[in-house]
């Protein structure tokens, strides 16, 4: 427990962080073309060994490791090791990307002028690529961007071709590949191509991996994959995806290089393109396959003013040091390396835990801007019901107090300071226009309007309660999407907040239960180490502590005077989610059998039928985000199970009197150490 | 006293010798003083070439025409010290310095590269240490014995001994001498006047009798014994205990190296322990045969120690490493003596009982009769060398060697680095270039045209056998080495690189003269993970040194000495301008890439730690159990291996 309390975290507010500039600046001066054809000559790894694309499939197929997959493949499947040989090669073919600068050069000229009329600017921290040029020249790097939209990939390669850097070869999804001519040009301009799911397809996995590594290792290129493995459609990081990290990280762990460079990079937008199409996704309005029409269709949409892109090369993380003195890096030494072996335990939690960090460090570099604040208080108000909205000067004030408050929490925040507060809110609210509506001096969300504007192609005629509502909910996701760019500030202070709200008495040691509990709830739903719990208490209690919210001493939490309002807001923050997961177990309660295929469809029923009854007020519970989070918790958690295979496959075993139990312990109702999962 | 009276007293010793029935004939006149009509002589008496084995002090009358034996004491005094250097490597009239014209130059007449100057050192150690020549940190020159701690004697126990008439001292020098091997942190230690614990006492048996009766009085009286074979070790493993309570005795066994018979039936001979390997190899020339076991350190190991340590031989390939040359061992345990009824060439008789004797370090028993084998001396000899474009390509052909089982008797690959260092010892005669790196480059890139200087590395080889099958294998290995890119280079270059690794020991001293401090350690690994161990060992030194403050990156350099079926055995130097703690990191950044804890120089104290994980508990305590049984009460207790 946190009996140890070491009040020694790095207090947040000295982050240090590099500053901007903005590179759009000179395109806007100087000639696209003149930049599209200039004099590219990057730093490279010092081990290179320069070598063809086509010499690049001829290793990999050369490859010890992806030999012995082929014997055993062919023996298997009683084939020709040539016969196998050939899939394999097919496989890559299919892979490969066929990086060629002449095709960089036209991005380059294009995206310009697309860059140009989109934002206002693209900032990025100079410092960092300076870091990452000499992070190439060492060791073989890992490029780690978050991913919040389409365009992330392209931008990195844009950022990386206009400051000289070496170019990196980009894992993407299949779905681009039904885009022929763009998926064409992807692969040109780095993209390699990787199937959703190839479970147990081992020769896939073997090129697969092979073809990374040997690129990795060579110092080819840098490699540049999504942690995150898709893109958030929430503006929350997703739990990361450990597959390609995996990968990554081998050739270091089996000493087939000195160390590996990960180079975490946060990418925030400052609005999204995709910010309505993500919220109708997550409402189930099925999203458009990626087509190469569609992303047209969506550009000639979104021809607006998208303010500005800020990206921050994070400071490289050296995959030795995370290894030391956690990895037992000899216990690769009695097998082959090029036989194939599952990782160990002591290897996938290591990799998991570097994945979290990496996240994290992703999120601690996101910048903010004013409107995400705003977003918050908008969306508190909207679920208090406020109907008239709020007034101007009261939401600058409660803006003002929230920039504060998250400045104290290490929120890397870009307020204007040199502008009056009245004014940044106003300018925030303009750039957002298609989400707010100002009257009178009072502005709220503009849930009314939606309807015909924004969800083209819907049925006219007379709107149903249950489509009203829908279109309501793209909106206030739409809004969500923001404030949840700050989530990660608040989270570990308001499970702070609601594990006093909810504990029985102030005893620390209980508190410390209830948030161990909620914590432990919300694992799926934000990033939240597993094993962490005692460091994310202590940080909180830290935080909390600091900005004289609390007092603490060795038996008792104590809440300070001024303190009421910091927590009020902060159990507000988490709320939403404390009544979505309740909703979900109430739904599950109420079943008998339930396939996961059904899941989805059912909850949102259910939850409709809340919110039209008024028994639930938060209307971003509809997103599926959060109900997929819920599941994924209560199967964690033992609450429902899964069954694999055989007749019932995909039927969840519902397990009641737990359900029920942690309904009411979500809700407060039972103390977290009687109720079933104290002891899970 | 005159050179010629001089001359005469050697004479008189001479026949003195043979009426003591001394072995051999005088070799030296240590010490000569005379006070009035007396006069007092000191002459070594030495079995071989150059080294001190007995020291005999004569009382004569020397006024007379015909000097008068007054007295005459034998003692024992074996002051290695007095040829060999206290606290640096090898014979003390050998070594490197910097001449009064700023000129690199080896000294004495030992060595091929003895009494030569060395232009390209200087520029050398200076563009790679960024060392400066101006800043010089002399060893204390001689051994301020009271530094060193007084003996504790333990009173019964040398009551005893004296009256077996073995041999002993308890004089600091004699002790301090003893007290340490090779490490880089011993001998840094002694230049810097700093003793820590040592032998309370030195013996020197003279045969496998009187070591028994050492090793009976010690278990009777409870000392610690310590074997000290040639003292070239490199594991810690001479370093007393500090924490041991007891009288430490240093058992030396140089008194013990006869070659007590030769059977050439069978092709064997049977040594005693003591020997030291060119003793023991030039003494078996005589009769035409050799071992062919040349550790780089034969010059002063002895046979007592390869066997201790497990060590290994340069031309392994032709005769094998120690544990395929020894037929028979003697030990003397506190259990009593070890040794098979009968010395067939293999036996499947459980497991090899020489295998707990071979890498027991001491920790059982004394070694004190082998039974080696023995060939004929080889009829030709050849060196040779290739250069390849880059390190992997001469593993890789150093591999393809291995795969198709032809190997020379030795070949060895040297990495960029140490090639350059091989060059930087070109003595004067062959070097007509200014400087030493625009020589490199002029004979590199117009000898072996495409051939990047800061890549290209070298093998060097050596041959043996009979004429024509050494010209055969010649070309064999030519063949192999031109599919990977490697041009011939010479006789001449291989030579110089074998010559070189005698001397090389020298150059730590000189390095620590200036700051620079160096070390090399060893190890074995499978072949696919040669190149990888070398990358990531050398770039874990540059990094450790990066990370520990040291200003100027280091030295950091390998070679492949040895091939194996199954893997290799490599071999690090890492030198480097000030101090560092780099030796830990290394060793654990080569176990963490599959490389062993030791190929050869063993584990002594040095590298303890890691015992348990390279062998398994289960193996620790096997070990442990027969240490158990030999040795209860911990006699031999200079705690090497567990
Ligand atoms: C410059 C240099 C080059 C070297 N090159 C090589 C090489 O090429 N190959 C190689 O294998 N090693 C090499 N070594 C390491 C060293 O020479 C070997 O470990 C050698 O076998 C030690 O022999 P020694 O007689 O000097 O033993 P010592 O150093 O005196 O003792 C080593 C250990 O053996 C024990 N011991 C010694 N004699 C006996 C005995 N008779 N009975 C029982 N225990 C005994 C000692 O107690 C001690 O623990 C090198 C060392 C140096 C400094």
């Amino acid at each position: 427990m946190a009996s140890k309390a070491v009040y020694s975290h790095r207090d947040p507010m000295l982050k240090k962080r590099d500053d901007f500039e903005d590179m759009l600046e000179e395109r806007r001066n100087s000639s696209d073309l003149r930049y599209a054809l200039k004099c590219y000559t990057p730093v490279l790894y010092k081990g290179l060994t320069p070598c063809k694309v086509s010499e690049l499939k001829q290793m990999v197929l050369q490859s010890d490791q992806l030999g012995y997959v082929i014997t055993q493949v062919s023996k298997e499947k009683g084939v020709t090791s040539d016969e196998v040989t050939g899939e394999a090669a097919a496989i890559l073919e299919e892979m490969a990307q066929r990086l060629q600068l002449s095709t960089v050069r036209f991005f380059a000229f294009t995206l310009s002028k697309v860059f140009k009329t989109l934002f206002r600017s693209i900032c990025i921290n100079e410092e960092g690529l300076q870091r990452l040029q000499q992070a190439i020249h060492n060791h073989p790097v890992v490029l780690l961007p978050s991913h919040r939209s389409y365009m992330d990939f392209l931008l990195m390669s844009y950022i990386l071709y206009t400051y000289d850097l070496a170019l990196p070869v980009i894992a993407a999804g299949m779905d681009f590949m039904g885009m022929k001519v763009v998926g064409e040009m992807l692969r040109m301009s780095g993209a390699f191509f990787i199937r959703r799911s190839f479970g147990g397809d081992k020769l896939y996995w073997a090129v697969f991996s092979e073809y990374v590594k040997i690129m990795l290792k060579n110092g080819y290129a840098p490699v540049e994959f999504f942690l995150e493995g898709t893109r958030s459609r929430t503006a929350k990081s997703l739990t990361p995806k450990l597959g390609l990290l995996n990968i990554v990280m081998d050739p270091f762990l089996k000493g087939e290089v000195f160390d590996i460079s990960l180079v975490p990079v946060s990418i925030s937008y400052e609005r999204t393109l995709e910010e309505a199409l993500y919220a109708r996704e997550l409402l189930g309005v099925p999203k458009p396959k990626e087509s190469t029409s569609g992303l047209f269709k969506a550009r000639k949409i979104l021809s607006e003013d998208y303010g500005s892109i800020h990206v921050y090369f994070g400071q490289p993380v050296s995959v030795r040091s995370l290894a030391e003195s956690r990895v037992n890096r000899s216990q690769f030494n009695l097998i082959p390396r090029h036989i194939p072996t599952r990782p160990s335990e002591e290897i996938l939690s290591f990799v998991n835990d570097s994945a979290y960090r990496l996240v994290r460090a992703q999120e601690e570099n996101m910048v903010l801007k004013p409107w995400v604040l705003l977003a918050f208080v908008l969306l508190q108000k909207q679920a208090a019901e406020e109907k008239q909205g709020t007034a101007l000067d009261e939401l600058t004030e409660q803006a003002v107090w929230l920039r504060d408050l998250s400045r104290q929490y290490g929120a890397f925040l870009h307020w204007p300071d040199h502008i009056p507060p009245s004014e940044v809110v106003s300018s925030s609210l303009s750039l957002h226009r298609g989400l707010v509506r100002i009257s009178e001096g009072r502005v709220q969300l503009a849930l009314e309007q939606v309807g015909g504007q924004q969800v083209p192609g819907e049925t006219r005629g007379a709107i149903t309660p249950e489509e009203e509502l829908l279109n309501k909910a793209v909106v206030i996701l739409s809004c969500a999407s923001y404030r949840n760019q700050a989530l990660n500030v608040f989270i570990r202070p308001a499970l702070l907040a609601s594990a006093i709200h909810t504990a029985a008495s102030n005893r620390k040691q209980e508190i410390y239960n209830s948030f161990s509990f909620l914590r432990n709830m919300f694992s799926n739903e934000f990033i939240l180490c597993p094993g962490a719990t005692v460091q994310d208490f202590e940080e909180a209690c830290y935080l909390l502590v600091k900005t004289g919210t609390l007092q603490i001493n060795q038996q008792e939490v104590l809440i300070t005077e001024r303190g009421h309002r910091t927590l009020a807001f902060l159990t507000s923050v988490l709320d939403p989610f404390l009544q979505g997961y309740q909703v979900v177990c109430r739904f599950l309660c109420e079943q008998d059998g339930l396939t996961e295929k059904q899941f989805i469809p059912a909850v949102r029923k259910f939850i409709i039928k809340h919110l039209l009854t008024g028994r639930l007020r938060y209307t971003e519970v509809l997103s599926s985000d959060l109900q997929k989070n819920a599941l994924a918790a209560l199967i964690r958690l033992g609450a429902v199970q899964k069954i694999k295979g055989g007749e019932e496959q995909g039927t969840l075993k519902l397990n009641k009197v737990m359900l029920n139990s942690l309904e009411d312990t979500l809700g407060g109702k039972l103390p977290t150490q009687k109720s079933v999962v104290a002891h899970l | 006293m005159p050179s010629q009276v001089t001359h005469e007293l050697l004479l008189i010793c001479t026949c003195l010798c043979s009426c003591l029935s001394l072995r051999s004939t005088p070799h030296q006149l240590c010490r000569v003083q005379s006070q009035g009509c007396k006069a007092s002589i000191c002459i070594l008496i030495s079995q071989n070439s150059n080294r001190i084995v007995t020291v005999v002090e004569i009382y004569i009358f020397a006024k007379q025409a015909q000097p008068r034996i007054l007295t005459c004491t034998y003692i024992h005094f074996f002051h290695r010290q007095e040829i060999m250097k206290w606290n640096g490597w090898g014979y003390s009239d050998s070594k490197f310095l910097y001449n009064k014209k700023g000129q690199a130059e080896f000294t004495g007449k030992r060595y091929r590269l003895s009494g030569m100057i060395i232009p390209g050192l200087r520029e050398w150690m200076e563009s790679t240490f960024s060392a400066n020549l101006q800043h010089k940190t002399p060893a204390a020159p001689i051994l301020n014995s009271s530094a060193v701690q007084p003996p504790t004697l333990n009173e019964a126990f040398l009551k005893e001994l004296k009256s077996t008439g073995i041999p002993f001292s308890h004089d600091a020098e004699d002790r301090v001498f003893r007290s340490h091997g090779h490490c880089l942190h011993e001998i840094f230690a002694l230049r810097e006047g700093k003793i820590g614990r040592v032998p309370d006492l030195v013996v020197w048996p003279n045969c496998h009798n009187d070591v028994v009766k050492i090793v009976e009085l010690a278990c009777k009286h409870n000392v610690c014994l310590i074997p000290y074979g040639g003292g070239t070790s490199v594991s810690s493993a001479l370093e007393c205990p500090p924490e041991e309570t007891r009288s430490i005795v240093s058992l030396d066994t140089s008194q013990m190296n006869r070659i007590l018979w030769i059977d050439e039936k069978n092709l064997t001979a049977h040594v005693e322990a003591g020997i030291v390997g060119q003793d023991l190899e030039r003494l078996l020339n005589e009769s035409g045969y050799c071992t062919g076991h040349e550790p780089d350190s034969m010059e002063f190991s002895s046979l007592g120690g390869w066997v201790a340590t497990r060590a290994s031989g340069m031309k392994k390939n032709i005769y094998g490493n120690i544990e395929d040359l020894v037929v028979h061992i003697k030990m003397v345990t506190p259990r009593g003596v070890i040794e098979k009824s009968c010395q067939g060439p293999r036996m499947s008789t459980g497991p090899d009982v020489h295998h707990f004797i071979m890498g027991s370090e001491g920790t059982l028993g004394v070694v004190t009769e082998v039974t080696m084998k023995i060939r004929p001396m080889p009829e030709y000899q050849k060196y040779g060398s290739v250069v390849f474009p880059n390190f992997e390509m001469g593993v890789a052909c150093l591999r393809e060697v291995a795969r198709q089982r032809c190997a020379p008797a030795s070949i060895r690959l040297m990495d960029n680095e140490q090639f350059k260092f091989g060059h930087a010892l070109k003595p004067q005669v062959s070097s007509i270039f200014t400087s030493f790196l625009d020589g490199l480059k002029k004979f590199y890139i117009t000898k072996f045209k495409g051939f990047d200087p800061n890549r290209l590395c070298v093998a060097t080889l050596l041959f043996e056998g009979d004429r024509e099958k050494v010209l055969q294998h010649e070309k064999q290995v030519y063949d192999i080495a031109a599919k990977f890119g490697g041009l011939a280079a010479g006789e001449d270059n291989g030579q110089r690189g074998y010559m070189l690794t005698f001397v090389i020991a020298y150059l730590r001293d000189l390095g620590m003269d200036y700051y620079v401090i160096g070390e090399s350690f060893e190890t074995s690994m499978p072949w696919d993970r040669v190149l990888d161990i070398c990358r990531n060992v050398k770039a874990r030194i540059v990094r450790e040194c990066k990370d520990k403050g040291v200003q100027f990156p280091p030295l950091s350099t390998c070679r492949v000495t040895q091939t194996y079926d199954a893997g290799a055995c490599v071999y690090f130097y890492f030198a480097f301008n000030y101090r560092g703690l780099i030796l830990f990191c290394s060793r654990e950044e080569i176990l963490a890439n599959g490389g062993s804890l030791s190929h050869h120089h063993g584990v002594g104290k040095l590298r303890k730690e890691w015992m348990r994980e390279s062998i398994s508990s289960v193996g620790m305590g096997m070990l442990k159990s027969v240490k158990d049984y030999v040795d209860p009460n911990n006699i031999f207790g200079n705690r090497n291996l567990l």
